[in-house]
């Protein structure tokens, strides 16, 4: 086995060093009527070459070329090259959790500048290492307010992404946490109104996300100040992270749950992606996850550790934060990257094209479908409406080699034919315009048929 | 000091400041193409919600980011490099070709929702993983969605609490032995049970007494590893198995330490109920510096109905779909369907053994795990003399009588070129030394270490102030912890 770094005559020689005379002889604790005396049912060893072939084969299978306008919780962002250049070196990807600082000082400074940076871009004080993900960060930041407020019941809006909204209830149903839902109104918003009437005393915290599910920016500022005069936590979830160069970060909010992918992750059919949570500096021994510090060596030199470990499982055990342990570190790495890449100028530059991108699509498919919640301000998302079913509007597309919209209807029955798309940066206007074009012939077919059938009734 | 070992030689590194410390106005290391639709007015867009500024974020050009993070990367120890013998960490080989196949482009750019019709590569990478790691550890279903080992261990809990609420009862407890990870008592809290501890015995075994003892209807599952913390397999597993199921109870198996069972024994073929798997430790995953992971969880079929929605099915058309129609379903613990990244690494890794392969990587783990004992034996204190399978306990019980513990001993390897092993670790032995070579290890480099450790030894006799104040040949010195958790500082803030 190539991997494998040993010689028969090694073996031989330390089996002789250990005193044995077998392999075997080693395996000998295990019972031997649950030793496996068979080869697993499994591919046979595969040459290199041969298991380059299954995967390209796969990716032949799995839509290699297609233009897509999904977005949804994954974006489809430019990754600049040196990213894979740089996270490639084996010094990042091959070492572990960086406990033992003195020979870890690449991947703790760099997660260092990694939270700065979350910090700059979300508005707030302190970010961590990372979580799992969007989804999961925001349940852990939910749990977060629930420790900090001592209250237990959450509201949640439904322009949240509905699988964020099922992790939670997942992860709330057995803390007893009680969830309550607040709608979204005509202009896709959270409906001020019934968020008012959802807040009881017992409200730990308000999770909302912005720009939202539909892509349309919340007014942050109203919901703040609704939950904070009934002194409850708003917790803001980001889902989409190029928002941050062009869109108001939610600075009224106790606790960011964000999701990175977009900066410089890729969309890998869904994970591995890059949670990170961030809040003000007075809430950092409730934050869950790993954290790391500035201090000085014993020659007073800067050096970065892994700190406030006392909020974690290693330590706490039972009584830990979270028992999050691996996190995402070489996810968080290519956001750092990324973000390092861009910076303060390149990150609105990118922004701005999106939201040009999206108006463009926005003022095109108006032409022919509905564009929904066209009163609120949006970033690169944009729900439609046709008069045929979705998906076979989606099926004429596919015939061109283009993945069109969400359809929305498995999670939100109430919006029929509509349908979520999304522009990014690499979004051509010659897809847009296709997309467009077929959105038109369909709302054609549909008329033409209806035409047909009144026809017939005369 | 002179240069203690052959293995590694001091080398100049370049000094590197923070990225903000580089930044000046007008500096890019990127270009966006012309825009190809009309431009647009973003304040008539966004009204208040615009944006002006991005605060401190850098402005750099690409070759000082190139040379920032490579001159950062050359501070770090890796797997790479040499030998990185974390006890219970699993720190093998990354082969490289996992991540040439990560990166191709229908496998790294295909989206979750993209349509069934045209995912069904990726429907069949989870497919064919999925069978294999039910092949592997003798279970009957897996999901793949939780994201890390503590992940595996929640989704696998609330899989236990729902079968037991289906039985009418929740029950109350978790029982959890005291040599168990960190992560298996918060996990059992974060699910609402609460955790009983469990002693070991003499052979560092569950102590079966106790076990009897404490096993009743208020407990839900033992939480146990095996092999366990000390790289003991549980002999008695059919007992302990027996003991929860007389009681109702589930054995729940923290996989953690895999790399020491596979193609050898199957847990499922020895009473485990429910297990995750850390594709990160014996999938040979990259640990990134800390992450990603990813935490299957393996179950028997009385668990089935709970998993995770989606579980992906076989259409009558023999294509893949994703079933989302669970109504007994502990829910979802992820967006998405999980670390999907992972899961083609650790396909590839297993087609690149297969049976004779991982039966071969098994064995040499467990031989390597025991030259190092061998080999160690009688210079340091082995509190345990139960047989070793893939990692090995020591305590520092001898050096301590110098002043010496385990952390400086830890330390005072770096200058030996390795990475130190585990520390303090499992409690049930003061001052733990946990080495798990795995089996990416040669005769050689396991010499060196054991070389190395004896020098150590030797210097904790002779000058054990040089072993306290290690490490003497790293960029810093030990830094100040307590500092850092007493005044946090934990972004960089311009002057």
């Amino acid at each position: 086995m190539r991997y494998l770094p040993k010689s028969p005559a090694d073996r031989e020689a330390m089996l002789k060093a250990i005193g044995i005379r077998s392999v075997d002889d080693l395996f000998a604790p295990i019972p031997a009527e649950y030793r496996l005396n068979r080869d697993l049912k499994i591919p046979r060893q595969m040459a290199e070459s041969e298991i380059v072939d299954f995967f390209r084969q796969r990716s032949r299978e799995n839509g290699d070329e297609y233009t897509s306008f999904l977005g949804a919780g994954a974006y489809f962002h430019y990754r600049p090259v040196i990213i894979d250049s740089l996270i490639s070196r084996g010094e990042f990807l091959t070492a572990y959790t960086p406990y033992q600082a003195e020979i870890s000082q690449g991947t703790l400074q760099s997660i260092f500048e990694f939270q700065t940076m979350i910090c700059e871009l979300t508005g707030m004080e302190v970010a961590n290492a990372s979580m799992y993900d969007g989804s999961t960060g925001a349940a852990e930041a939910v749990m977060m307010a629930v420790r900090l407020t001592g209250r237990r019941s959450v509201v949640v809006a439904r322009s949240l992404h509905p699988e964020y909204r099922e992790v939670l209830a997942t992860y709330a149903t057995h803390q007893g946490m009680p969830l309550s839902t607040v709608a979204f109104g005509d202009d896709g918003r959270v409906s001020l109104k019934e968020l008012e009437q959802s807040i009881t005393p017992e409200t730990a915290c308000v999770l909302i996300q912005s720009p939202n599910f539909f892509g349309t920016i919340e007014d942050v500022d109203a919901i703040a100040e609704i939950a904070h005069k009934h002194g409850a936590m708003l917790v803001v979830s980001i889902a989409e992270a190029v928002s941050l160069g062009i869109v108001e970060p939610p600075r009224q909010a106790d606790i960011i749950a964000m999701e990175a992918q977009s900066f410089g992750v890729p969309l890998g059919f869904g994970g591995p992606y890059c949670g990170v949570i961030a809040t003000r500096e007075k809430y950092v021994r409730q934050m869950p996850g790993r954290l790391v510090g500035q201090t000085v060596d014993k020659q007073g030199k800067r050096g970065f550790v892994l700190t406030l470990a006392t909020r974690e499982q290693h330590i706490r055990r039972e009584k830990a934060t979270s028992n999050i342990c691996t996190n995402q570190a070489l996810v968080a790495l290519m956001v750092n990257i990324f973000m390092t890449v861009y910076g303060k100028v390149g990150i609105k530059e990118l922004a701005k094209q999106n939201l040009a991108k999206t108006a463009y699509a926005v003022s095109q498919f108006g032409k022919h479908g509905k564009v929904l919640f066209t009163g609120s301000p949006r970033f690169n998302e944009f729900v439609v409406t046709t008069s045929e079913d979705p998906y076979a509007v989606n099926s004429r597309l596919l015939g061109h080699k283009i993945v069109g919209g969400l359809p929305l209807r498995k999670f939100y029955p109430e919006l029929g034919n509509a349908a979520l798309w999304c522009c990014t940066e690499l979004t051509t206007r010659s897809a847009i315009d296709t997309a467009a074009g077929l959105i038109a012939e369909s709302e054609r077919s549909v008329r033409t048929a209806k035409e047909e059938v009144e026809e017939v009734a005369r | 000091m002179k240069h203690p070992t052959p293995k590694a030689t001091r080398h100049v590194n370049q000094n590197e400041g923070l990225i903000f410390e580089k930044s000046s106005p007008g500096k890019a290391a990127w270009k966006l193409p012309p825009l190809d639709v009309p431009e647009i007015d973003t304040a008539k867009l966004l009204g208040n919600a615009e944006r002006k500024d991005l605060g401190h974020m850098p402005e750099v050009s690409e070759i000082e980011i190139i040379r920032h993070f490579t001159r950062m990367s050359t501070w770090n120890y890796a797997i790479d490099l040499g030998m990185y013998p974390l006890g219970s960490c699993t720190m093998k080989y990354n082969p490289r070709v996992n991540e040439a196949v990560a990166r191709v482009e229908g496998i790294a750019n295909g989206h979750p929702y993209q349509p069934e019709k045209i995912s069904q590569g990726a429907l069949r990478i989870i497919k064919t993983l999925s069978d294999c790691l039910i092949e592997i550890t003798g279970m009957d279903a897996i999901t793949l969605q939780p994201a890390a080992g503590a992940h595996g261990e929640m989704t696998g809990l609330l899989m236990v609490r729902a079968y037991h609420e289906s039985k009418g009862n929740a029950r109350k407890k978790i029982l959890i032995p005291d040599s168990a990870h960190g992560t298996n008592p918060a996990t059992a809290a974060m699910v609402g049970y609460a955790v009983e501890n469990l002693k070991s015995d003499s052979r560092g075994m569950v102590d079966i007494a106790s076990l009897e003892a404490q096993m009743n209807e208020d407990v839900a599952a033992l939480m146990l590893t095996n092999p366990n913390t000390l790289g003991v397999f549980e002999q008695d597993i059919h007992k302990i198995a027996d003991i929860l199921h007389a009681k109702g109870g589930l054995l729940y198996m923290d996989g953690a330490n895999m790399n020491a069972l596979v193609g050898k024994v199957r847990p499922g073929d020895f009473g485990v109920d429910v297990m995750h798997l850390n594709l990160h430790k014996t999938f040979s995953t990259p640990h990134g510096g800390g992450g990603p992971g990813s935490g299957p969880v393996a179950i028997k079929k009385i668990l089935e109905p709970f998993l995770p929605k989606p579980v992906v099915i076989t259409h009558s058309d023999g294509t893949l779909g994703f079933e989302y129609n669970r109504p007994h379903s502990v829910g979802r613990v992820r967006a998405f369907y999980g670390n999907f990244g992972m899961f083609v690494r650790a396909l590839a890794y297993i087609q690149a053994n297969g049976p004779d392969g991982l039966r071969q990587t098994t064995e040499d783990a467990v031989l390597n795990a025991n030259y190092i004992r061998k080999g160690l034996e009688g210079t340091y204190d082995l509190p345990y003399s139960t047989p070793t399978m893939h990692e090995v306990v020591f305590s520092d019980k001898m050096q301590a009588k110098k002043g010496v513990r385990t952390m400086d001993i830890a330390k005072r390897l770096i200058d030996y070129g390795f990475h130190p092993y585990t520390t303090a670790f499992p409690l049930i032995v003061p001052g733990a030394l946990m080495i798990e070579p795995t089996e990416s290890e040669s005769k050689e480099e396991m010499d060196l270490f054991v070389e190395a450790m004896k020098s150590i030894a030797q210097e904790t006799e002779e000058d054990p102030q040089t072993v306290l104040d290690a490490p003497h040949s790293t960029r810093v010195s030990r830094l100040d912890e307590t500092a850092a958790a007493r005044k946090p500082v934990l972004r960089w803030k311009p002057a």
